[in-house]
């Protein structure tokens, strides 16, 4: 007996909807195995870990906060993705983002004026789409892996994050505290509804969801991104430069990212701190490929993720786990993804006996 | 159609009602074969027929999904291609598989038993490429060698295996005529020692002339067994295609028009180490003529129709006029804006992205030409997917394209459909100038003769066409010129009236003719070819 992946006549259109929903739930099962093994009750850490979250208003608003940026940043990479430019570096251009985003607010912080926020948001998108800048320079001029480059390049930009709070911006009046002077009113992202603390972070990303789907869909641009990320020699013979699409693909989602940072710092944290995101720009990669690259499904996904996030900090307090506990399921959850995602495109069989399978008449 | 049974007893490899579901679909259905001890038995079939789907069941990269292999007379199951090769099976594929940085020797010997030192390997295919008429050198390093060399490896490799029966796929499409020959006479010495020979192909000319028994597959089925050489080409055609094939009809060269591609001394570094340099090319083609560029694969053919699409720009403007303007330094989209049009070699992943639909691949080539009438929304360039798909439509109607579903996608068209699509993508334009890499590589009888008829309509209609080819029967049908490319260098052409093969396949054999650039086409007289 052996078993044999087929590849199928076309995709899958039934798969590519089962795919995600059968990864969450092996996810789910997986999970419940885990709390088993840690000795919880499987049945009540789960619903604490993901329905719990769900009940209470306060709840909901914390659910938006954190798909904020989770879906800000996964539209910016499912373009790059799908263009084949591999950008693993959010995280680091999401942090650059929240820190030349906050230029204004920190060093010229007797500026009040309506402006402040615009150029604050628009500053945040420059940083971060400058320093995915970088390793698109690196892989067009001496060919360099960007998956490679980018990555590194978020250790900088945390460590840059951590000397800036602990140095130059540390607030003089904050107990040596790290952390920078606390943002002026004119300078907070407002918030949406009086009912909780959702900022507008989330309505930007919807905005940015839905015009990145639009892009994608109806224009030319998407179509080049499409080609050139499936054989980068028909692009070329449309005449499309796969060396411009690295930089319009790694710039975009680097502004998407700094937007990113920017909006939950000024939105939701109120100053620059060392650590300013619980892996935003590395879950991002879970949401783009959980939301099949395609910006509508990235929103559901984006939910999705942010209650992993919820559901840990949860469980720590009703169930007594780590909240690594995240970590785990987000990792599981990318696992099965993936791994789902071959069913797309190809089908299992079982062969038994000496390679006679039953055939599959029509 | 006579039906030669084979007598069961005796017979090397029997193959009885095999089949192969991809899916629901049948590649193959119910096939059945047998070849005997020392014979060169020709598997005949258009693209799509099945004849890759049955030899790769044979060589174990497939396993069947009902169906019995006898070899020498017992059942067998071929799990793997190492399996195929203990019971004396060896195959040589159409695509090679050779490490072009290596040696001869070292990518024998990465087929081979690891145990088995290099210098005992380089020794033995020296002695075996010898005696079977294969002139190999075990230390030339395969990058330095030529498509024909790089097949003896390959026949070399399957030859130490000894094998009772070799499989050959395709082989002689990359050959030259000479090479060819050279090939046949070490498939007779073969079958001279008992062993059997298992050839496909879709050329009738030539399975007329070395094998002893034919098999016709069409649409995955045995439409018929014969003795090739008691059939005549249209009857083997006929069985393959189903119906006659239209012969293509040229009429007499026409007034030719004015000069609308113009190159003159274009050279071209190598872009890779294993690239081609171009050399003091020269070429013009009139209005109204098929300018026919035949060689042997690699020799230039890929580059120079990188540098006259625009895919890669050239350092020097004037080198390249297409209808009066210099377009050297222009990218290709700025070509097809002076009505130019491109069909290169591949058709996946190059003329066409295979999983995309076929509108998306008419978006493909076409969206800067016909921008006014695909895009819309000025800056934003809005895809009009609906005036898109109706044009895609009028294309498959006009080339006749047969496809499942009103918009499939590229890749699940039969080689020969997709062709003609990629071409009508072109002609629909009316191109005034046209260049085709390789118009119908791979493609089945019907779609070719169609393809090609439609490059003579377009040149009668008042555009130059340039033709790169490697089938020299095409290159006949289809040229008023003849070119000849080889090692990065061009011939001057020559009117195709004048050619023989004999003297074209000196000519890519490497016999240069250095006067390059000539101002219209002359009759090559006797010193046209110099021999060695």
């Amino acid at each position: 007996m052996r078993i044999e992946l087929e590849r199928r006549a076309g995709a899958s259109g039934l798969f590519a909807i089962v795919s995600p929903l059968l990864a969450l739930a092996l996810t789910l099962i997986f999970g419940a195995i885990m709390f088993w093994m840690l000795g919880k009750n499987p049945g009540h850490a789960l619903y604490s870990f993901f329905i719990e979250p769900l009940l209470e208003v306060w709840s909901l608003h914390e659910l938006a906060i954190k798909a904020a940026p989770l879906i800000l940043i996964a539209v910016g990479l499912a373009v790059c993705y799908r263009s084949n430019n591999w950008n693993i570096g959010a995280e680091g251009q999401f942090t650059i983002g929240a820190i030349t985003g906050s230029i204004l607010p920190i060093l010229v912080p007797q500026w009040h004026s309506v402006l402040v926020l615009p150029l604050m948001l628009i500053m945040g998108a420059i940083g971060g789409a400058v320093f995915a800048a970088i390793p698109a320079l690196l892989k067009t001029r001496f060919n360099t892996n960007e998956i490679l480059v980018s990555l590194m390049l978020v250790y900088i930009a945390q460590l840059f994050l951590d000397w800036l709070v602990r140095g130059l911006w540390r607030d003089p009046k904050g107990f040596n505290f790290p952390q920078s002077i606390s943002f002026s009113t004119e300078a907070v992202l407002p918030e949406i509804l009086s009912s909780g603390r959702a900022h507008w972070g989330i309505v930007f990303a919807l905005v940015a969801a839905v015009a990145i789907w639009f892009m994608m869909r109806f224009m030319l641009k998407g179509f080049e991104v499409s080609v050139l990320g499936r054989s980068e020699r028909a692009g070329r013979f449309a005449g499309f430069s796969g060396r411009r699409m690295v930089w319009f693909s790694m710039m975009l989602s680097g502004a998407l990212a700094g937007l990113a940072g920017i909006s939950e710092v000024s939105g939701s944290i109120g100053h620059l701190q060392p650590s300013i995101s619980p892996g935003y720009g590395f879950t991002a990669i879970i949401v783009a490929f959980l939301g099949r690259l395609n910006p509508l499904g990235i929103i559901a996904s984006g939910f999705v993720l942010a209650l992993t996030y919820l559901g840990g900090e949860a469980a720590q307090l009703s169930i007594g786990v780590s909240d690594k506990v995240t970590r785990v399921f987000q990792g599981l959850l990318l696992f099965f993804v993936l791994s789902c995602d071959t069913l797309i495109l190809y089908r299992v069989r079982v062969i038994f006996g000496a390679g006679r399978a039953p055939a599959a008449r029509s | 159609m006579t039906d030669v049974e084979a007598p069961a007893t005796g017979s090397l490899l029997k193959i009885q009602g095999l089949t192969k579901y991809f899916g629901t679909f049948a590649a193959c259905s119910g096939i059945d074969l047998a070849i005997q001890p020392g014979e060169i038995h020709a598997l005949l079939g258009e693209n799509g027929a099945g004849k890759s789907t049955l030899v790769k069941m044979l060589f174990g990269v497939l396993q069947p999904s009902e169906g019995r292999i006898l070899w020498d007379g017992r059942p067998v199951s071929i799990g793997s291609p190492g399996e195929a090769r203990q019971l004396g099976i060896g195959m040589v594929f159409q695509h090679f598989s050779l490490f072009e940085a290596l040696t001869v020797a070292e990518n024998i010997a990465l087929s081979m038993d690891p145990k088995i030192p290099l210098a005992k390997i380089a020794e033995e295919a020296a002695s075996l490429s010898k005696a079977y008429g294969l002139p190999l050198d075990p230390n030339a390093h395969v990058a330095d060698l030529s498509v024909g060399e790089r097949q003896r490896i390959e026949i070399v490799r399957a030859l130490l295996q000894n094998p009772k029966l070799i499989i050959l796929d395709e082989p002689t499409s990359v050959l030259t005529p000479q090479e060819a020959d050279k090939l046949f006479e070490t498939l007779f010495k073969l079958r001279s020692e008992g062993r059997s020979v298992l050839y496909i192909s879709h050329r009738l000319e030539e399975v007329q002339r070395i094998c002893d028994r034919a098999t016709v597959l069409r649409h995955g089925k045995v439409t018929g067994a014969c003795d090739p050489k008691g059939e005549t080409p249209a009857s083997l055609a006929r069985m393959m295609v189903g119906s006659d094939v239209a012969s293509v009809h040229r009429e007499a060269a026409a007034n030719l028009g004015d000069v609308l591609i113009d190159v003159v001394n274009l050279s071209v570094p190598a872009r890779t180490p294993f690239a081609v340099t171009l050399r003091e090319i020269g070429l013009q083609v009139r209005a109204g003529e098929v300018m026919a560029i035949a060689g042997v694969a690699g020799n230039g053919q890929g580059e120079l129709f990188d540098a006259l699409s625009g895919e890669y720009p050239v350092a020097d403007a004037e080198a390249i006029r297409l209808r009066g303007k210099p377009v050297g330094r222009t990218g290709i989209n700025g070509r097809r804006l002076l009505g130019a049009g491109f069909v290169p070699e591949e058709r996946h992943g190059h003329a066409a992205v295979s999983d995309m639909s076929l509108s998306d691949n008419l978006l493909l080539s076409r969206s800067q030409s016909d921008r006014a009438a695909f895009l819309t929304g000025g800056f934003a360039a809005i895809i009009r997917h609906d005036v898109i798909r109706s044009a895609a439509k009028r294309i498959c109607q006009v080339m006749d394209v047969r496809k499942s579903g009103e918009d499939p996608a590229a890749g699940s068209l039969s080689g020969g459909n997709l062709q003609k699509f990629i071409i009508g993508r072109e002609l629909d334009r009316q191109p005034s100038v046209l260049v085709v890499n390789q118009p119908t590589w791979g493609v089945d009888a019907g779609a070719a003769s169609r393809i090609r008829q439609s490059l003579i309509d377009l040149a009668r209609a008042g555009s130059a066409v340039i033709v790169i080819s490697q089938d020299l029967d095409e290159i006949f049908e289809v040229a008023t010129n003849i070119a000849v490319i080889s090692e990065g260098r061009l011939s001057k052409p020559y009117p195709a009236a004048e050619l023989t093969l004999e003297r074209i396949g000196l000519l890519m054999g490497g016999i240069h003719d250095s006067t390059g650039h000539a101002g219209s086409p002359t009759a090559p007289h006797a010193g046209g070819v110099h021999a060695h």
